[in-house]
């Protein structure tokens, strides 16, 4: 079974956020970049399971510039067998998102996983994005992820039920909590990863959609109000009377 | 500009999210279409009209998000909106990116506001770095999607009727086979709930987290935990709220026995009110709330139980 994964580049959380050129970039200065959380803990090291168990091959690939590599290596530590690296800058959803289903239409994968979102433009866009490009079926939140011959069996938490679905590959498939734990790489997953491929694509020609123009912090809370532990009627009738929460 | 709005409806109601939908769609252009999808009463439709709506399109069958993609396709062809709204939750997530790619729509997902247009320029603002930021986002296409923050605009009711229409397109089988459906445990499912009640390591073990539920019952709140909770399998990991796990921005967020990671933060710094009780007045925390108490859960949790049942007991 291959496997593609979608991974992407994202300031360690606990990154300073801060913009320079008047609010219009963000200032990557002392930043540590991480991959992206659910598509390094979920959706990797669940395609790594499945491989494991039915065998075939996982991919992992990105849409960045050459600095993008330290990334790249991180995941073929954790264990991915080779990987691909779309030479570009990525615009926005759309044209990461066209960029891989350009690539991934010239190869037979079996699945493409995505984490459910990135932890820097919060968008949730560019797995639904590929399925569409693909022309394939796409489910999101994944929570749980098993394959039964050509049948994909997912279970999915929405509005307070989980549904359990089934589905024909080729499919995509957005990965969230649940589906698999952190990996940490060892020793011997980072000494290989050196020699593990990565294959540089030039893109395609794909017009972007939208733009950033302009970054600003949030406004700045008034600060905590203490209350005394021994009073809660004090704490009900702020909620109830001042925040008018209930 | 002509708005069409996805409104998702069950069991005869529509959710909360598409009436603030509608809201957000009256605010951003007329006229404005709400595409009801599921079953909804017939009262339930018409007041849609209240929040805004001037007509709508009823799609009576219940479809999943790929055939969903499919009608709103078909209403974005029969109505030629250039704007196309949807509520940024799991629905949401799975109907507009797609809807994105097909119509060549620019799409922009947790938008804060209604958009605006100056010189030519259709922009919106969005939270970016799990709340640590706001961007404005330009959308370059002649089409847009806009996938809003719940709770962004509210609910705001004037008068107003709209005209209904049963709408049934033609949309392409699904392969994705329902199975079955298994309902979470917990009365008020976490990433809607108005009110949600958390806890973390602070309760020392699973076996104490009666007075968190109790707590939650008597004031009709969705009960959530941290992660080194959940990986604990103290409690389910569908409740565990925060960067890996559901972001939720509720009216009030009470974090009981939570230091407040930066992690933690970054799935629920976006609720409207926060409360804390810790027994860590140096808890990080405090920072992030609205109101502290700095004490012992053990013997904070029980009163607070008391003092919402008295005032419970007083509304009637």
């Amino acid at each position: 079974m291959n496997i593609l994964v979608c991974i992407s580049k994202v300031p360690d959380t606990t990154s300073k956020i801060a913009f320079t050129d008047n609010n219009t970039k963000f200032d990557t200065t002392n930043v540590q970049f991480i991959v992206n959380p659910s598509d390094e803990w979920y959706a990797l090291v669940r395609a790594l399971e499945l491989k494991e168990t039915l065998g075939g091959n996982v991919t992992i690939i990105t849409v960045g510039p050459t600095e993008d590599d330290a990334i790249i290596r991180k995941a073929l530590a954790i264990g991915a067998d080779d990987a691909v690296r779309i030479n570009a800058h990525p615009q926005d959803s759309y044209y990461v998102a066209a960029q891989i289903a350009e690539y991934a239409k010239t190869k037979n994968f079996d699945l493409i996983l995505t984490g459910k979102e990135t932890i820097d433009y919060n968008n949730a866009e560019v797995g639904g994005m590929i399925a569409e490009l693909m022309g394939w079926e796409y489910i999101t939140p994944a929570n749980k992820l098993d394959v039964n011959g050509r049948i994909a069996r997912v279970e999915s938490e929405v509005g307070g039920e989980t549904r359990v679905l089934e589905c024909e590959m080729p499919l995509v498939i957005s990965a969230a909590k649940g589906m698999a734990d952190q990996r940490i790489p060892n020793m011997r997953g980072i000494m290989a990863a050196r020699t593990k491929p990565i294959h540089v694509v030039e893109p395609a020609p794909i017009d972007s959609q939208v733009a950033i123009t302009h970054f600003e912090m949030p406004p700045a809370k008034a600060g905590v109000k203490l209350i005394d532990p021994e009073n809660m009627d004090e704490l009900v009738r702020l909620l109830h009377n001042e925040a008018k929460v209930i | 500009m002509s708005v069409l709005v996805f409104v998702e409806a069950s069991n005869g109601k529509i959710k909360k999210a598409g009436f603030e939908g509608v809201v957000y769609g009256k605010l951003s252009g007329s006229p404005v279409t709400a595409v009801v999808c599921g079953e909804a009463d017939a009262a339930e439709v018409a007041s849609l009209g209240e929040y805004g709506a001037n007509h709508v399109l009823h799609v009576k069958k219940n479809y999943d998000a790929g055939a969903l993609v499919d009608v709103m396709a078909a209403a974005a062809d029969k109505t030629g909106a250039s704007l196309i709204v949807f509520p940024f939750d799991n629905t949401g997530k799975a109907i507009a990116p797609r809807l994105s790619a097909r119509l060549k729509a620019g799409l922009v997902s947790g938008a804060l506001g209604v958009p605006t247009t100056t010189e030519g320029a259709f922009k919106v603002k969005k939270n970016v770095f799990s709340g640590k930021a706001i961007a404005e986002v330009e959308i370059k296409t002649d089409k847009k999607i806009v996938a809003f923050s719940p709770n962004s605009v509210g609910l705001q009711k004037s008068e107003g009727t709209a005209s209904i229409e049963e709408f049934s397109p033609t949309v392409k089988e699904s392969k994705i086979k329902l199975v079955e459906t298994k309902k979470l445990e917990g009365d008020v499912p976490l990433p809607e709930a108005e009110l949600v009640v958390s806890a973390g390591r602070g309760l020392k073990g699973p076996e104490n987290w009666g007075m968190i539920e109790e707590l939650a019952k008597v004031i009709g709140a969705a009960t959530a935990c941290s992660r080194p909770v959940a990986d604990a399998h103290w409690r389910p990991h569908h409740e565990h709220v925060g960067q890996t796990g559901v972001a939720i921005r509720p009216n009030l967020y009470i974090a009981i026995g939570i230091s407040g990671a930066i992690q933690h933060l970054a799935g629920v710094n976006q609720s409207k009110v926060i409360v804390v009780v810790n027994n860590d007045p140096e808890a990080p925390f405090f920072k992030a709330a609205d109101y502290g108490v700095v004490g012992d859960a053990f013997q904070v949790v029980p009163r607070m139980i008391e003092a919402f049942k008295k005032f419970k007991a007083s509304q009637h």
